[in-house]
């Protein structure tokens, strides 16, 4: 798994090459031994974490032939220099001479330690044949997330179902809440987004129209688009990013703080208590905020109208009651609660699907809004033909 | 390298006094709430403190504030000689790499090995250590701080809570620091690895001649190695003594801590141990078992 937090703390730091002038630093010097003995190495300086790094390059490469390490001279020494001592014993096959008592109860410690050959990374298949893994566990995964998706929603109409037959245990307060932060909280921004597409495509409309001097088409332009596709999708993705990432943030946070296990194990079912009121709670607020969305698209349309095409505002409302015909308008509010479904689905199924680390709350949300906006769209095309094919062109 | 020397500027070689840790006056406050209300506290070098007191007592803000993560509303804190609350920022606090801090739970980084965990800090302070020298570190590290050999390729997730901790105070070792602090260590843990990691933490600060500041519920290990407790209490320090010391005064929240029936069970344990190990012989001489 690549990972963005994991590349930020194990990428290579920038070797500064004064970092090494700016402390003390350990050094050592070889006395060369007579004949066949080896020499003695001496070791001076203070032997610690901050002092060794340079010196332990020029150690590794060593090959003279030393019989006995001196550390008579080392001023101070914590466990990289005792490590550093021990390994180069070993390496060299040397004896260490001189040590004073604090430093040999540090090198007795370290050799206890000394078994450790364990890599230090987690597995990991070589690249030949890491590539087939990913990619099938990648179309595993796909085939599985479908299935799973399938029967999270099985489990929210179960819960449903449970719910009217028992309506006592219905969230009515939980209901109320989640109402409140999707749909009255996105008022402020969805109102703003939806005016402004409006003014927008009444201006690139009448821009277009007035070659034909049908300027007063733009009407039917704002009014039928607004209602039909505009309103509802882009609503939708606004609910998406701010709800949807919402939830599945919300939910994949309290899976990793095992308030999810918890809730279960006091006998109350998540799926009841968190998934249902998010589910049901965008189900009857998108249509509602869609709704809203394409009044303000037209308020929009009509403001740019009374601005710049010279069309007074009120007659272009009226004007929207004559050209826009009502089944428009159920088309809007059909798809409403279906969009709301999907991605309130998404988030809430990408939330209880985190397992590990918070890194994965980051990726189940980006999912769950990816997915809902993808999938949101795609409907919204097969929803266009359906709706021609019906007759509510 | 005289002159190189002469300038040592990120790490004092020897610092002068014995006080590691000197808090004077601390306020701490959160909205109305006070935590804090001129709190004073010593640690002396190469000692374990004990720092106990109810819950809510702002045990885990005492800490947070000497390490800099809370910036007290008054009063001064020194580590190391260095003046934390006068810090302006996160970079003026340069002593970083001389304490290794435990948070309560671990706080390893979840998408890093255990073995990489003990490496960031290397990485960042000294990254003119090779990479073989790094791993060697890291993984006689983690064998130091008792966790078996396999455990370093491992990720958080896949450990227990005892083992995070170890992995966690592995991290906190990764640069040999001074200091130690420790936040709850044995909470959670089972008596026996609680007792294990007692002992853990008393022969690492022997051998590494640590200065610990530990924050603990656990009255075992309190007796087994505190050598002083200071007592948080009324948004002070009311007291800093060994056990007898605070059991001589008549303070009744530390009346109750140390002589209630868990107290009570902890010096009973505490007296049975230093009778079979200083007086051996005396034991069995006197023991009614043997008499009989």
């Amino acid at each position: 798994m690549r990972s963005a937090a994991r590349d930020a703390l194990v990428a290579p730091v920038i070797f500064p090459h004064e970092a090494g002038c700016m402390r003390a630093l350990a050094d050592f010097t070889i006395e060369p031994g007579q004949g066949a003995d080896g020499g003695v190495l001496h070791f001076s300086g203070p032997m610690v974490v901050s002092s060794l790094g340079l010196v332990d390059r020029r150690l590794r490469k060593l090959s003279d032939p030393v019989a006995q390490i001196d550390v008579r001279d080392v001023e101070r020494m914590d466990t990289v220099g005792a490590w550093t001592v021990w390994r180069l014993s070993q390496q060299l096959g040397a004896e260490i001479v001189n040590c004073r008592d604090e430093a040999e109860r540090l090198i007795k410690a370290i050799s206890e330690t000394d078994t450790n050959n364990e890599s230090i990374r987690a597995p990991r298949l070589p690249l030949i044949k890491r590539v087939p893994d990913e990619v099938g566990t990648l179309v595993i995964a796909l085939a599985v997330g479908f299935l799973q998706v399938v029967g999270f929603l099985g489990q929210a109409i179960s819960a449903a179902g449970m719910i009217l037959r028992h309506p006592r245990r219905f969230r009515g307060l939980a209901l109320v809440h989640q109402m409140e932060l999707v749909g009255v909280n996105a008022l402020g921004i969805v109102g703003l987004m939806s005016f402004l597409v409006g003014v927008v495509i009444a201006q690139q409309g009448a821009v277009q129209l007035q070659q034909f001097g049908a300027e007063i088409y733009t009407i039917n332009l704002v009014g039928r688009l607004t209602l039909r596709e505009l309103g509802i999708l882009m609503t939708a993705i606004m609910v998406a990013g701010r709800s949807g990432s919402a939830f599945a943030a919300q939910l994949g946070t309290m899976k990793l703080t095992e308030e999810v296990d918890a809730m279960r194990t006091i006998g109350v079912s998540p799926t009841e208590a968190l998934v249902l009121p998010r589910i049901i709670a965008t189900m009857i607020m998108l249509p509602l905020l869609g709704i809203y969305s394409s009044v303000l698209g037209i308020i929009g349309g009509a403001f740019l109208g009374a601005v710049s095409l010279g069309i007074p505002f009120l007659t272009f409302l009226a004007r929207i009651q004559e050209v826009v015909p009502i089944h428009d308008v159920w088309v809007g509010l059909v798809k409403g609660p279906v969009f709301g479904l999907i991605v309130a689905l998404a988030g809430c199924y990408q939330g209880m699907q985190v397992k590990t680390n918070a890194e994965e709350v980051g990726t189940r949300t980006t999912s769950a809004v990816v997915l809902a906006i993808f999938t949101v769209i795609v409907l919204d095309a097969f929803f266009a033909v359906f709706f021609t094919k019906i007759g509510w062109g | 390298m005289d002159q190189a020397q002469a300038h040592l500027a990120d790490i004092p070689d020897e610092f002068e006094g014995d006080y590691p840790i000197r808090v004077r006056g601390l306020v701490n406050r959160f909205d109305e709430h006070t935590i804090h209300d001129g709190l004073d506290l010593d640690v002396k070098r190469g000692e374990i403190i004990g720092v106990v007191g109810g819950s809510g007592t702002g045990k885990s803000v005492l800490m947070r504030s000497i390490i800099g993560l809370q910036i007290p509303q008054e009063g001064s804190i020194e580590v190391l000689g260095r003046s934390i609350t006068d810090a302006r920022d996160d970079e003026d606090i340069d002593i970083r790499s001389q304490w290794g801090v435990l948070f309560q739970g671990g706080a390893l980084f979840s998408t890093l090995t255990v073995a990489e965990n003990v490496e960031v800090p290397l990485r960042e302070f000294y990254p003119e250590i090779s990479d073989d020298l790094r791993h060697e570190i890291a993984r006689y590290k983690v064998l130091l701080s008792g966790l078996p050999a396999n455990a370093t390729s491992k990720y958080p997730s896949e450990l227990s809570g005892g083992m995070k901790k170890r992995a966690g105070l592995a991290r906190a070792l990764a640069l040999d620091p001074e200091l130690l602090f420790l936040d709850e260590p044995t909470a959670g843990l089972d008596p026996i690895g609680a007792a294990a990691f007692d002992n853990l933490i008393r022969s690492l600060q022997e051998t590494l001649g640590l200065t610990v500041f530990l924050i603990t519920h656990d009255l075992d290990t309190l007796y087994e190695i505190c050598d002083r407790v200071a007592v948080l209490a009324d948004k002070k320090v009311i007291a800093v003594g060994t056990i007898p010391e605070l059991l001589a005064l008549d303070h009744p929240w530390i009346q109750e801590y140390f002589n209630g029936p868990r107290g009570r069970a902890a010096k009973d344990a505490q007296d049975r141990e230093a009778a079979s190990v200083v007086q051996p012989d005396q034991k069995t001489a006197t023991s009614p078992m043997e008499q009989e």
